[in-house]
């Protein structure tokens, strides 16, 4: 390409993609400034086992004293178990290259496999029962996810890159549509999904011990999550793992130093599989059911979510990324308390505004305060002019309540005006990506104002459907400004 | 390297014969009414396929000239609906119509097609300009993010209800009986459709053989760089093949809405999929394939609607796309690519 001109901020003198550039890389990570370079000087540093033994018990500690039983399993389970499902996701896309969009369905496949060994399942009306122990039906659950992962796989021995992805996505498809209606013998029961799935039991040293409770799964699978990231971690520092990441920047280059590329693909499809099929065993069992919409596109999104934000290629980033994703996945569920909902959501605005200034403190103390002025003053001109504009109640407001009815414009029958202000605000947050310096400045409270009313207003009643809308927006704009996520590290291209 | 004549007379032997054993099987073996309901079906599946033909060119378009495969296509076909549905009943919904039939459906398409398209172009300026020269992941994810994005604002704006665009209540209950009246029926609208979607093809033909923004689309999906060096600015070329293929699937959406009558917010993502497929089976990045493609979708999801039963409709599609991918991944008319070091 030719437009090779380093931007006037670039850190270096060195020119952006030479050489000299790129054997740079490590050492311009290492020389960051400030108390953020320190943190991540340390962070490299330390040994992988130190890297575990604080992730880990960050992630896991405050689910253990201080939650209900409900609570535990909406956050804590779903947290692990989406680590678990991005971890081996991460597999396939982060150490392979491979896109996968298919991967929910190996989910499924674990789960109803479980069910069928030990549960339920159905045929042509009637009810079977069978009783395995689950040291017998997890492996053979493992193993099958493994096989159905070696025929998807040995697609891919065909197809490159987003003809991949494409057949990938008809299969996680197929599954829904099979599982959901197109079973002939009806052995998953349609959409009634199978229920009574065992607990989890395990015939050890002659006595039985079978998992009850939540607190149970918890452990099993935070016990789960550490076996498969200490597998992984030697994993991707093995002979394999470095051939995937060879045949994952260069596929030809990779097949010619002899590396066989085409089984490691596969290799890497059965890796991921399997490990999906562990989630899906654990978590038919924890629910002690499984349904279609279990497995649905929606699943595979916030997957993606989660690794897209954890950084593709790194194990750590999983546990984090899956944090933050299913956290705010379940706070933005309709069954949690709005106010909770609400502190998220501003939360999340300002830390974004927060990003995109903070390169200058200066515009940013312009930003906050004028935001402030604004929602105050269209407050005070609307209970002059448009005394409908502020006569709305708050909805659940908690102890914002106060804050928000006079800051924020609640009409009293918002409906189409809400509608309009999606769009408006839509079209604002685009152009403020196109705008740059001051104003970009002048822009940002105006974006901030009006997003606080269109949440006010409409996203509150239906944040079911707002934290996809969210989600969606966070897959665009990391792939826009940070592809490599929280913790991978920034891919190099040589011009 | 160019299909020779010789594998495409082959690939066309090959479908004829698929096709030939099909009806023959359909008609004398399968315990179904015979030939009346055979055709019955068939015309039903043109009707719908040329529905799929046109959200199939968006794809292979976009396919053409950037090798990215826009997952957001069909969200941005459901949209168009929707833009096509509310023209509808601004102008006094289909029983009580404030302005003639005829200029009213013409102002659905009309503001559809522009609606769909300043999306796509939007979709592209935002999501996937900035990823020009990412790896091929990137985009593929935007992508992914955008569809997801879509679909779940028409939820948040239009709620999971179906609308009805009663389009034949617009437009006329009647059509044409062919065979006496227990023959096939063909409704005026499925003849709008077919006719309305032929001529848009014929348009899009033209555009890209003669004008020269097709001449310069050709070029820059042939070689960007090679393209760009020759003055043609290839951001601006990009585009407009956005707007157009955008264009066309908002067609494409009020189509539907007034063949099928009910939209909703998850009409674009199965739809989607059998356009690509479409795309595929005629070969991705040509025009001809994905007609042709479309065709062929459409009446194999309405043969084994009719003799299979609904729900393994689009098991048998997903199959047909999965082996063709095996099978002969450049589809009935496209080239092989090759692979550039």
């Amino acid at each position: 390409m030719a437009e090779a001109t380093p931007p006037p901020s670039a850190p270096s003198a060195t020119q952006i993609g030479v050489d000299s550039w790129v054997t740079e890389s490590d050492e311009r990570r290492l020389h960051r400034a400030g108390a953020w370079g320190a943190v991540l000087r340390g962070w490299e540093r330390l040994p992988p086992p130190g890297k575990l033994a604080l992730v880990t018990p960050a992630i896991a500690v405050p689910f253990i004293p201080i939650v209900s039983s409900g609570n535990l399993f909406n956050y804590g389970i779903f947290i692990l178990l989406y680590a678990l499902l991005g971890l081996g996701l991460n597999v396939v896309v982060g150490f392979a290259g491979l896109l996968d969009l298919g991967y929910v369905a190996f989910f499924g496949f674990g789960a109803y496999t479980f069910a069928f060994l030990s549960g339920t399942h159905h045929e042509k009306g009637h009810v079977f029962t069978h009783h395995w122990p689950a040291e017998l039906s997890i492996p053979v659950a493992i193993v099958l996810c493994g096989v159905l992962g070696l025929f998807l796989g040995s697609t891919s021995r065909r197809l490159l890159g987003d003809y991949l992805a494409i057949v990938t996505l008809f299969f996680g498809e197929a599954f829904v549509v099979f599982t959901n209606s197109a079973d002939p013998y009806g052995v998953t029961n349609g959409s009634n999904g199978l229920a009574n799935i065992d607990p989890l039991k395990f015939y050890a040293f002659g006595q039985h011990l079978t998992i009850a409770s939540v607190r149970g799964y918890y452990w099993f699978l935070l016990g789960c999550v550490i076996v498969v990231l200490v597998v992984l971690h030697f994993m991707s520092e093995s002979r394999t793992g470095r051939a995937w990441k060879a045949s994952r920047e260069d596929p030809l280059a990779a097949e010619l130093m002899g590396i066989p590329v085409n089984r490691l693909k596969i290799t890497a499809f059965i890796f991921g599989a399997g490990i999906a099929g562990l989630a899906g065993t654990v978590f038919a069992a924890a629910q002690t059911g499984a349904f279609p919409q279990n497995f649905s596109t929606q699943v595979l999104i916030l997957i993606y979510a989660v690794v897209i934000l954890g950084g593709v290629g790194s194990l750590t980033g999983m546990l984090v990324g899956a944090a933050v994703i299913i956290a705010s996945n379940q706070v933005l569920d309709s069954t949690s308390p709005p106010n909770l909902q609400r502190v998220l959501f501003y939360a999340a605005l300002i830390i974004g505004f927060a990003l995109m200034f903070r390169s200058s403190w200066r515009k940013l103390a312009v930003v906050a305060a004028s935001t402030v002025a604004l929602g105050f003053a269209a407050h005070a001109i609307a209970s002059a002019a448009w005394p409908r504009g502020v006569h709305g109640s708050v909805t659940s407001g908690g102890f914002l309540t106060g804050a928000i009815k006079h800051w924020v414009l609640l009409p009293t029958n918002p409906g189409r005006i809400a509608d309009y202000v999606y769009v408006l605000v839509i079209v604002l947050a685009v152009s403020l990506t196109q705008l740059k310096g001051w104003w970009r400045v002048a822009l940002a409270p105006f974006v901030f104002v009006f997003t606080a009313f269109l949440w006010e207003n409409l996203l509150i009643q239906q944040p079911a459907v707002t934290r996809y809308v969210l989600f969606g927006a966070l897959l665009i704009v990391l792939m826009a400004i940070r592809p490599q996520g929280l913790f991978g590290t920034a891919r190099v291209e040589i011009a | 390297m160019i299909a020779t004549r010789q594998q495409r007379l082959g690939n066309f032997a090959g479908l004829g014969l698929v096709l030939v054993a099909w009806v023959l099987y359909a008609v004398y073996a399968s315990p179904t009414q015979g030939w009346t309901f055979f055709l019955q079906l068939t015309v039903n599946g043109i009707i719908l396929g040329s529905i799929y033909a046109l959200i199939a060119l968006g794809y292979s378009m976009v396919y053409g000239i950037l090798k990215l495969l826009n997952f957001a296509h069909g969200d941005v076909y459901m949209i168009g609906s929707f833009i096509g549905f509310g023209v509808l009943s601004v102008l006094g919904g289909a029983l009580s119509p404030a302005i003639p039939v005829v200029l009213l459906v013409l102002c659905m398409f009309a503001v559809a097609m522009i609606g769909s398209g300043v999306l796509g172009l939007v979709i592209e300026r935002f999501a996937y300009r900035p990823l020009r020269n990412a790896p091929r992941i990137a985009p593929l994810i935007s992508a992914l993010g955008v569809a997801f994005f879509l679909e779940n604002s028409a939820l948040l704006l239009f709620g999971a209800q179906y609308r009805n665009y009663d389009g034949y209540d617009l437009i006329s209950f009647n059509g044409i009986h062919i065979g006496g009246p227990t023959g096939v029926f063909v409704s005026y609208l499925g003849v709008i459709v077919i006719s309305s979607s032929v001529a848009l093809m014929v348009a899009l033909v033209a555009l890209v053989r003669w004008t020269r923004f097709g001449k310069a689309m050709r070029a820059v999906s042939f070689d960007r760089e090679a393209a760009a060096m020759m003055g043609i600015d290839p951001d601006r070329v990009i585009a407009t093949t956005f707007f157009v293929g955008s264009a066309l699937a908002g067609a494409a959406g009020v189509m539907f809405g007034l063949v099928y009558s009910q939209i909703y917010h998850l009409i674009g993502f199965i739809a989607g999929l059998k356009g690509f497929t479409a795309a595929v089976v005629g070969g991705i990045g040509s025009i001809p394939g994905a007609m042709l493609g479309g065709l062929l979708v459409g009446m194999t999801e309405s043969w084994a609607k009719g003799y299979l039963n609904g729900n393994v409709a689009d098991l048998v599609v997903f199959g047909i796309l999965i082996g063709f991918m095996l099978i002969r991944p450049t589809g009935l008319l496209g080239t092989p690519a090759l692979q550039k070091v």
